[in-house]
């Protein structure tokens, strides 16, 4: 165990080292979107410079160069979550069109009347609306499973809504809003006995924490490259291969097909099925510049560094009365995101003031209005973390904090 | 970015005094209106005769500027007509979308006037016209 050396790390992200309303520029809204590293800046530079044609589709040197880029990338991301092959990793746009692939190509051909899918309440809207979509279609049922007070799924609660007539449970692995780390295995172990598939929504922990596709037994886990130092535009599904052979395409097109006749065609094996169109290369590239960049760091040092920034900073918001701390406020099974309200302001006030001193954080609902509805809040603000932040960013944002209130005329 | 500028003491005093925030006992009109990205979620309730906006009042929840937003523009088309509310509207809008800088022009604005910075805020314009468009929608204009 060694611990991370913050002043390398920050040399690598030039977008930080710079100063917003004549404060030093913290940023807290990693859960939104990260920065990139120079190293991932230069990957993609390089990818431009040297490599760039389109893959899997001439004889010349750029096209072989940039489907051998491609493919780098992937086997990259299959060894970074552990999969079996390639076969199982297919590139997407993000988080949201991985989801949606799932839901109409697995939910379409295999969800029938009367089926159940099984999300949580916490889910980001990502992660609902396709499957509304594929219950109204299907007359299937959508059912959720609630949080207890502590922002947590009870194991009892998993046990009442997963049942025998369950075909899918799609749920993320941390909250977006909460940070709650859900106790997935379970989850997993338990929807696989009642004969369901399981689905993981890994976008806000796959960029945080280890990530291990075959130990979880997930049937299917995807994420985004922009949550975790890669650019914006690259996101993977993970499937099993025996659920994704027998999956139809989700869009048709180019580079997924084998042969096309007039009426009628054969499609290509995986994962190439799933990947219709010309893909992002540069997108696939930077992917893997940062899963090389972050496992150089260690996933393991990442969640500890950020799990110690976790307790600084509730430490210091929970001896404030007027900030209330929504989800856990315990460092047990959860990640480096942390929800807040603050009485009589509102988390739009809260960001536009903390913007001010420099320090950004997301406010509103987080694409998450039944878990909003569900806590009776309108809306949060939210903290979170990641490899580059620092004690002195969680001073600087509770020093912004503490003055929050005085600006829209109240006491303290 | 000045904080000082848009969180004025009016805005704070018209976003914590609540004297326009309740319901009204059977209005002629109920409008909701919604910034589905961040949550300002307010409805308004008219009374009207004879063409006369007689009362006004709104409920909800939202951030400082929408609520003083509202609060303000209530104490300014209580007493007017339809029409005469119809151009405080056209101007606010055009005031925080720098369509309208004439200063007399804004005048009949009053003390909505304050909330001219907004206009620099983009990220906060929408909280500034939330209650502006719900009455333009309550008055049938859109």
């Amino acid at each position: 165990m060694h611990k991370l050396n913050i002043d390398e790390i920050k040399k690598d992200f030039p977008i930080l080292n710079q100063k917003i309303n004549g404060n030093r520029l913290v940023y807290l809204d990693n859960g939104a979107t990260t920065q990139k590293p120079i190293p991932v800046i230069e990957a993609i530079y390089n990818y431009n410079t040297k490599s760039h044609g389109n893959p899997h589709r001439g004889a010349h040197q750029l096209s072989i160069r940039a489907t051998e880029e491609y493919d780098l990338a992937k086997e990259r991301v299959r060894k970074f979550i552990n999969a079996e092959s390639i076969e199982e990793i297919i590139f997407t746009r993000n988080t949201t069109e991985s989801i949606n692939l799932i839901a109409y190509s697995y939910g379409k051909e295999f969800i029938n009347e009367g089926d159940e899918i099984v999300l949580a309440i916490s889910e980001h809207h990502s992660n609902i609306l396709p499957w509304q979509r594929i219950a109204k279609e299907k007359k299937a049922t959508l059912k959720y499973m609630y949080l207890n007070d502590d922002g947590r799924i009870p194991i009892e609660e998993v046990k009442e809504k997963i049942t025998e007539n369950t075909k899918i449970v799609s749920i993320a692995h941390m909250s977006n809003v909460l940070g709650t780390i859900h106790p997935i295995e379970e989850i997993i172990d338990y929807g696989h006995k009642m004969g369901a598939i399981v689905l993981i929504d890994g976008a806000q922990s796959t960029p945080h924490i280890n990530v291990d596709v075959q130990k979880l037994d997930a049937d299917f886990y995807v994420f985004s490259g922009h949550k975790m130092l890669a650019p914006m535009g690259i996101g993977v599904v993970y499937g099993k291969k025996e659920i994704l052979e027998s999956m139809p395409p989700f869009l048709m097109g180019g580079d997924m097909i084998e042969y096309v006749y007039e009426d009628h065609a054969s499609f290509a094996p995986l994962p190439y099925k799933f990947e219709a169109g010309t893909q992002n290369v540069e997108g696939a590239v930077g992917l893997r510049a940062a899963i090389e960049y972050l496992e150089k760091i260690g996933m393991d040092n990442i969640e500890r560094h950020e799990l110690k920034l976790v307790e600084y900073a509730l430490d210091k918001m929970l001896s404030i009365p007027y900030v209330n701390v929504q989800g856990p406020k315990d460092l047990d099974m959860r990640g480096g995101i942390i929800s807040f309200t603050i009485d009589d302001v509102h988390p739009h006030d809260v960001s536009t003031i903390l913007d001010s001193y420099g320090v950004a954080v997301r406010a509103g609902h987080h694409c998450a209005q039944p878990l909003m509805r569900y806590l009776n809040l309108p809306a949060t603000s939210r903290v979170s973390f990641y490899l580059y932040n620092t004690k002195e960013d969680v001073d600087q944002f509770i020093e912004g904090l503490k003055n929050v209130r005085k600006w829209l005329g109240y006491g303290s | 970015m000045d904080l000082s500028s848009i969180y004025t003491q009016l805005i704070m005093e018209h976003n914590r005094s609540g004297h326009n925030k309740r319901p009204l006992s059977n209005p002629d009109i109920t409008e909701r209106g919604h910034n589905p990205s961040c949550g300002d979620d307010i409805t308004l309730q008219l009374k009207i005769s004879d063409d006369i906006i007689e009362d006004a009042s709104f409920e909800g929840v939202g951030c400082a500027i929408s609520q003083a937003s509202t609060s303000m523009m209530i104490d300014l088309i209580k007493g007017k007509s339809i029409g005469e509310a119809l151009k405080l509207v056209e101007t606010f809008i055009g005031m925080i979308k720098k369509e309208i800088t004439n200063e007399e022009e804004l005048e009949i604005l009053e003390d909505s006037i304050v909330l001219q910075n907004i206009s620099n805020m983009p990220a906060r314009v929408k909280c500034a016209v939330l209650a502006w468009h719900t009455l333009k929608e309550a008055l049938g204009q859109n």
